[in-house]
């Protein structure tokens, strides 16, 4: 990640963080919690089933009661927070890791460079997202990892055309001109010069982009094109919970409530990010 | 305009052509071999043989490429490898159904979404506006999925009143017909609505600090006419281009809301595809999808172009 130019972190220091940022960032810390520590915490393994215990509804031993094959929906909920996050960071992370590059390229070069990338892209927001996902995952057997990495190609372009509109921008400025005029080699330009300051709208961009593929990467798991069972993920376990709505609920309930109470909180996460960075995206825009 | 038209007709073309190709190559292409893929891993020898020969899958890759191609020119989508009927009516059908779905429900995100754009762009910072926030920042976090899920819970399971699943043409009566698709629309816009009406909020905000805007309440116009005949008119550009995009996560939507509704459109039908390993049918139906998307990506440049002269006489490669 880049560090911020260190003239501003005084600045975005003493304003007092958005209540939103405080919020989501609080939640989402729990569900990274339970991510990282949720094999510990679960009170059972979350394959584990009990034949004598199916579909309980909410009691003293499983606090949010069991599925159709008594197996703890709590204990499954905690395993299944490090899918959606692997999913959501994951996803992301392929977008910027492709996405941002190509935009430099496209932003910088310009000329036939530009071009030849930006059709590229075209061709790749031509198909709907979830046809794209549907397409890369339908004839092998999905995993999260190649899940995440088709959700991270869906969102490669939308990386691409911010990264590029910003380095247009940047490119502009003088400071840019005189690394060019002391003859800095071209990844020095774009590295060290460019990208640093091209950086906070990309990130705002990068914080919504996570709920996306969070929902997303949960869509395709409900849909049988995700995470494949026994794993516990939340997409998943509602689509196993569904022929039990009406005798089991909670099932479905439960990963439905976490999962929206994630994208919430990256929501949340992502629009105090937009505040904060504000002044500097303005500044940017000269 | 018309020169801006074909122009972009030329770009839809264009990929829909090179779709075709990158469809056919990641659908033939992919790690394994196809024909043992559809068969499974128990298959006999024979039967792989058989899948290889009905797919023509013995012969070089592009002869293949240009038979599928040449087929789709002529209007032949090919014929499903599982249920042994010819891909085109199917599709047909799904189509119309789905379509059925996409314009309710398009129809209804945009009526709903630009009102309460309006509404509470033109309240901003009262009790109202902040009600419509919070309410549609809640609707943006929640799946489709998940609302779909409740509300079959809340109107079949506990109050009994919609069919959770299924679908009943208009001849067996419209309110049969309209019972099976309330929930569905229902779901698919529930999404939608909440990006629409943001977005209107805040192009309604901009535009009513507009100098015009000023102007025409100067000369004593009602607020009410300001608000429809001013500032409406041009709030709306940027409504109609979210609008375009709201078409493809609406397709997204279509997916999973049939495949929950058990409902026959396209998407269920994909999936199915999908789940059969249907390999002519997954790849008529996602060039289909991808045509069908393309036009109305394009009808929305068209309508925007309409709306704001400026584009018309740029150049396309900036779009």
């Amino acid at each position: 990640m880049a560090v911020p130019p260190p003239t501003d972190v005084p600045r975005a220091r003493r304003r007092r963080l958005p209540t939103g940022l405080v919020w989501g960032g609080s939640l989402f810390g729990l569900i990274v919690i339970a991510a990282l520590f949720g094999p510990m915490l679960a009170p059972f393994p979350y394959d584990r089933m009990d034949i004598m215990a199916r579909m309980t509804p909410p009691d003293a031993i499983h606090w949010l009661g069991t599925d159709e094959f008594g197996r703890d929906v709590l204990s499954r909920l905690l395993f299944g927070a490090r899918l959606s996050l692997l999913m959501g960071l994951g996803a992301t992370f392929v977008s910027l890791l492709l996405g941002v590059p190509l935009g430099l390229a496209a932003g910088y070069k310009g000329g036939r460079v530009d071009e030849a990338i930006m059709r590229g892209i075209d061709l790749v927001i031509s198909v709907p997202p979830i046809l794209m996902g549907l397409l890369l995952l339908s004839l092998s057997t999905p995993n999260v990892w190649k899940t995440a990495v088709a959700v991270g190609i869906i969102y490669v372009p939308i990386m691409a055309r911010l990264t590029r509109a910003v380095t247009l921008e940047v490119a502009r400025e003088e400071f840019v001109l005189a690394a060019r005029a002391r003859g800095e080699r071209l990844w020095y330009i774009l590295a060290a010069e460019i990208l640093p300051n091209a950086w906070p709208p990309i990130i705002v961009e990068a914080a919504l982009r996570v709920t996306f593929a969070i929902m997303l990467g949960a869509a395709l798991s409900f849909l049988g094109l995700g995470v494949q069972p026994p794993s516990s993920d939340w997409g998943l376990m509602i689509a196993e919970a569904r022929p039990f709505i009406d005798t089991a609920p909670w099932v479905a309930i439960a990963p439905g409530v976490v999962l929206c109470l994630t994208v919430i909180a990256v929501n949340l996460i992502g629009d105090g990010l937009r505040e904060v960075l504000d002044p500097r995206l303005r500044q940017v825009r000269g | 305009m018309i020169a801006y038209t074909l122009r972009r007709l030329a770009t839809v073309i264009a990929i829909l052509a090179v779709m075709s190709v990158a469809i056919f190559s990641i659908t033939q292409v992919l790690p394994g071999d196809v024909a043992q893929m559809i068969v499974g891993q128990f298959a006999t020898d024979e039967q792989v043989r058989a899948v290889r020969g009905r797919l023509h899958l013995d012969d070089p890759v592009h002869v293949q490429y240009l038979r599928w191609a040449g087929g789709l020119l002529h209007g032949d989508l090919g014929t499903s490898m599982m249920m042994d009927r010819p891909l085109g009516p199917m599709i047909r059908e799904a189509i119309a159904r789905s379509a059925v779905l996409a314009g309710l429900s398009l129809a209804l995100v945009a009526a709903i979404g630009i009102w309460l754009g309006v509404y509470s762009g033109v309240r901003r910072g009262t009790r109202a506006d902040r009600l419509i926030s919070l309410g549609s920042y809640f609707f943006i976090s929640v799946p489709e999925f998940f609302w779909a899920i409740l509300a079959v819970m809340l109107f079949t399971g506990y109050l009994g009143w919609l069919p959770a699943t299924g679908y009943a043409s208009l001849d067996e009566g419209f309110w049969n017909w309209a019972r099976h698709i309330i929930l569905p629309v229902a779901t698919l816009v529930s999404g939608l609505v909440a990006h629409v009406s943001r977005l209107t909020r805040s192009s309604m905000i901009e535009t009513m600090q507009a100098q015009y805007i000023r102007a025409a309440r100067a000369k004593g116009l009602p607020e009410s006419v300001v608000i429809r005949r001013h500032a409406l008119r041009n709030a709306l550009v940027p409504t109609i281009t979210v609008l375009a995009i709201d078409v493809g996560l609406l397709m997204g939507g279509i997916v999973v809301v049939e495949t929950v509704f058990s409902y026959p459109g396209l998407g269920r039908l994909l999936i199915f595809a999908i789940e059969q390993k249907d390999l002519p049918l997954i790849q008529a139906g996602i060039l289909v999808v991808t045509a069908v998307y393309a036009l109305a990506n394009l009808a929305a440049d068209l309508m925007y172009a309409f709306l704001n002269p400026r584009i018309r006489y740029g150049s396309a490669a900036a779009h």
